[in-house]
């Protein structure tokens, strides 16, 4: 963490640590309540990766302290984000190409 | 000899060497888990319609909702820890820390009653794509847990409490990085419940 490391600063910061933990545990119980919800696979994927993301953003904001962080740990993380999305999305790339469909040969005149 | 910039930050990252150090580590796990999650989407989309919610259906949700409340419940304590040290608390770090590796205990020993209750109905990795791509994912995350808990043993047992004494200030940078390191491993599995479990 970066920042004001004084007692009073500290003891706001459980009070802070105290309230996201309430707030994952009040997520997770909507986590398992939205997934008997009568929606379609792709409407259920996105709301359980809305409600995920929103748990990920409070656990890397306030107990790994990135909310406060040096910019060189944001840039890191910057770069880290962009190629992670390149890899989750290849295999979509690989899935709607054409690359090993046969396609009958035709003539050319 | 002294480790340099253990407590004083370079002047040219603005940081001490541990905490640049696993935060590349951590990096590097964001791509290691991203390349199973890629492949539990490729596997997802070229599986037969069904399949995957139907193999999804034989897992424990109960089981694996308390596993995740225990392991938030290990990332407050862990933060608890490194908060204890910067308040010179050393009895409470260890309170904090020993409740930690309380809840990756029990973490573990979930894991293992939902593992061995899959194997007494036959279900195997082998037994199809969804139970390939969920041991290989929640496998490697016990591995993790495992790991967090070999270091959150050395520092809470007797033998690492010397540099506390002498340094407290590195002590407490070593316990931060630990807590960054667990609170990844927590971030992992608020991914894997709903991906494995619920979708």
């Amino acid at each position: 963490m970066s920042g004001d490391n004084s007692k009073e600063a500290i003891q706001e910061h459980i009070r802070v640590y105290m309230m996201v933990f309430g707030a994952l545990a009040v997520l997770t119980v909507i986590t398992v309540l939205a997934s008997f919800l009568k929606v379609s696979t792709s409407e259920a994927i996105f709301l359980a990766l809305i409600i995920a993301s929103v748990k990920a953003s409070l656990v890397a904001g306030y107990f790994m302290h990135l909310i406060s962080e040096k910019s060189m740990i944001i840039s890191i993380l910057l770069l880290t984000v962009f190629f992670f999305f390149i890899m989750i999305f290849l295999p979509l790339i690989s899935y709607t190409d054409s690359a090993g469909v046969h396609v009958p040969w035709v003539s050319i005149k | 000899m002294e480790i340099p910039y253990s407590i004083e930050e370079r002047e040219d990252t603005g940081l001490i060497n541990s905490k640049l150090g696993i935060w590349i580590f951590l990096a590097s796990e964001v791509m290691l888990f991203g390349g199973l999650f890629s492949a539990y989407i490729f596997l997802r989309l070229a599986a037969p319609p069904g399949d995957f919610e139907y193999w999804a259906s034989k897992l424990s949700v109960p089981m694996a909702t308390v596993n995740t409340m225990v392991l938030i419940s290990s990332s407050v304590s862990m933060v608890m820890a490194w908060a204890s040290l910067k308040l010179k608390d050393f009895s409470k770090f260890k309170m904090y820390m020993g409740i930690t590796l309380l809840c990756s205990a029990l973490f573990m020993v979930i894991k293992y009653f939902e593992y061995t209750s899959k194997f007494s109905h036959d279900i195997f990795p082998s037994s199809s794509t969804f139970m390939a791509i969920y041991f290989t994912l929640t496998g490697l995350h016990g591995i993790h847990i495992l790991g967090g808990v070999v270091v959150m043993l050395y520092f809470y047992l007797p033998f690492s409490h010397q540099l506390w004494h002498d340094q407290p200030e590195h002590f407490t940078n070593r316990v931060e990085a630990l807590g960054l390191y667990w609170h990844f491993v927590d971030l992992v599995w608020i991914f894997l419940f709903p991906v494995l479990y619920l979708l």
